[in-house]
């Protein structure tokens, strides 16, 4: 029990995958303007993770590795995380036209977002269980809906602010996430 | 055996989420108006955003959705409206034909440089330094940035100064927006009278700067029979809905300040 609060807990902070491990910083950069979005960003790429894992972790160890196949992690993945980024995206259309709307483009962007793939390999080389993997899964989508929760507040800041004309829209913005970047390293040595 | 196997596992896998995906879209399935593909396909897919809205398929959408008239669409003109009318079974609304145009004349013979400008080749970065490069600090510039972004290709430079070619022109309004000077505005097409001067100088720092500008004399203000053309800061401008084109104040524009486009 004690380990898989570790692990919860270090997927979201320590290791956070946006702000520690660089990945996923395309949808951090593009739809963290408004909260609204940000949490719906977050919910989506958290659940399309917990069902790339679930499905990936038995693929992997009941089919590819029986066979030798481990070389095809990449691709039966990718596979898989596109299937349910399509699925995420069709039921958005359907229920939430508003959110589909506004996460635009970056809403099949989660099938190249290198975080969700991130988790189900990670889940492999750390040779995870098949629950230590789900919650891996889970802190890693908490993770990055906090990232993007907390650089939503940030901009909405910057947007009110006073900048250099040189420095208004792309680079004061990625100066910003640099600095909530170094903020997260703060947790570093937590569960150490 | 080798090959078989991981060839038919993956296959596998495509085929599974194939079904899955066909399943789910029958399930979540949402009704899309086929109007609204039809008039986008209508319009001319340039994406300006002249019709008040983000881009053609979200102007497509606000037609069938919110009845918005259909002769909004510039690039595409009459011939568009008539599509899309002919789509939603409407008679097809009026169009007037529109065209942008540049109310500057100071070519080179007409006015000089200050000083040569070695900077960035863009009207906007040399009116951040002093003004701009010219005698005249409210005409054309003449670095293009008007014709970068022009979709048409309808912005040429003769003479140091940008012409419109009213046959190119979809009258999107791109130039106007980027314009430095804001020199550029969009009118109906079959108006060919325009004063060619933006200058808000007073009268002898306009002549001084350059031979084409308006003095803001306002001999066409009196001469114009319709009312339609008056003199505000140190220029004249000319009241499209109530300009005949008699050319009344062509004729009596001491400086040759107001011309006509018509061929």
């Amino acid at each position: 029990m004690k380990s898989l609060m570790v692990i919860l807990l270090s997927a979201m902070l320590t290791d956070n995958f946006v702000l520690s491990k660089f990945m996923g910083i395309c949808p951090f950069l593009g739809v963290s303007k408004k909260l609204d979005s940000a949490t719906g960003m977050g919910i989506a790429v958290t659940f399309v993770m917990m069902c790339a894992t679930l499905v990936t972790y038995p693929i992997h160890h009941g089919i590819l590795v029986p066979n030798d196949l481990e070389y095809f992690d990449t691709v039966v993945f990718i596979l898989v995380i596109a299937l349910f980024v399509q699925l995420v995206e069709t039921m958005l259309k359907k229920c939430i036209p508003s959110l589909y709307k506004s996460l635009g483009v970056y809403l099949p962007l989660i099938t190249t977002n290198c975080a969700v793939l991130g988790v189900t390999v990670l889940n492999i080389d750390n040779s995870y269980s098949f629950g230590e993997s789900m919650i891996n899964a889970l802190g890693g989508g908490l993770g990055f809906m906090l990232a993007l929760v907390i650089f939503s507040g940030v901009r909405r800041k910057l947007e009110y602010a006073d900048i250099p004309e040189t420095f208004k829209g792309v680079p004061s913005t990625l100066i910003a996430a640099s600095i909530v970047s170094v903020s997260f390293m703060g947790f570093s040595g937590l569960f150490s | 055996m080798t090959y078989l196997i991981p060839a038919l596992i993956v296959g596998g896998c495509g085929v599974l989420a194939g079904v899955l995906l066909t399943v789910a879209a029958k399930i979540f399935h949402v009704e899309v108006d086929e109007r609204i593909e039809k008039i986008s396909g209508a319009l001319p897919q340039a994406n300006c955003g002249a019709c008040g809205y983000a881009g053609c398929a979200d102007y497509a959408s606000a037609i069938v959705e919110k009845g918005i008239p259909t002769n909004l669409c510039r690039p595409g003109g009459a011939d568009a409206a008539g599509k899309i009318a002919a789509i939603l079974g409407t008679a097809a609304a009026d169009v007037v034909p529109m065209v942008a145009v540049v109310h500057c004349n100071g070519d080179c013979n007409a006015t000089q440089r200050t000083f040569v400008f070695t900077g960035v080749k863009s009207c906007k970065a040399v009116k951040r330094f002093y003004s701009g490069d010219g005698m005249c600090k409210y005409g054309c510039i003449g670095l293009g940035d008007c014709a970068a972004v022009c979709e048409h290709d309808a912005i040429r430079f003769e003479n140091g100064i940008a012409k419109i070619d009213p046959a190119l022109c979809g009258a999107c309004g791109q130039c106007a927006k980027v314009c430095p000077n804001n020199l550029i505005t969009i009118k109906p097409l079959d108006k060919h009278i325009d004063v060619l001067c933006s200058s808000a100088d007073n009268g002898k720092a306009t002549k001084l700067n350059c031979r084409n500008g308006c003095i803001g004399c306002r001999i066409c203000e009196k001469k114009c029979p319709n009312g339609a053309i008056f003199v505000n800061d140190f220029h004249a401008s000319i009241d499209y809905n109530k300009c005949t084109g008699c050319g009344a104040c062509m004729e009596a524009c001491p400086v040759k300040a107001i011309h006509t486009c018509e061929k």
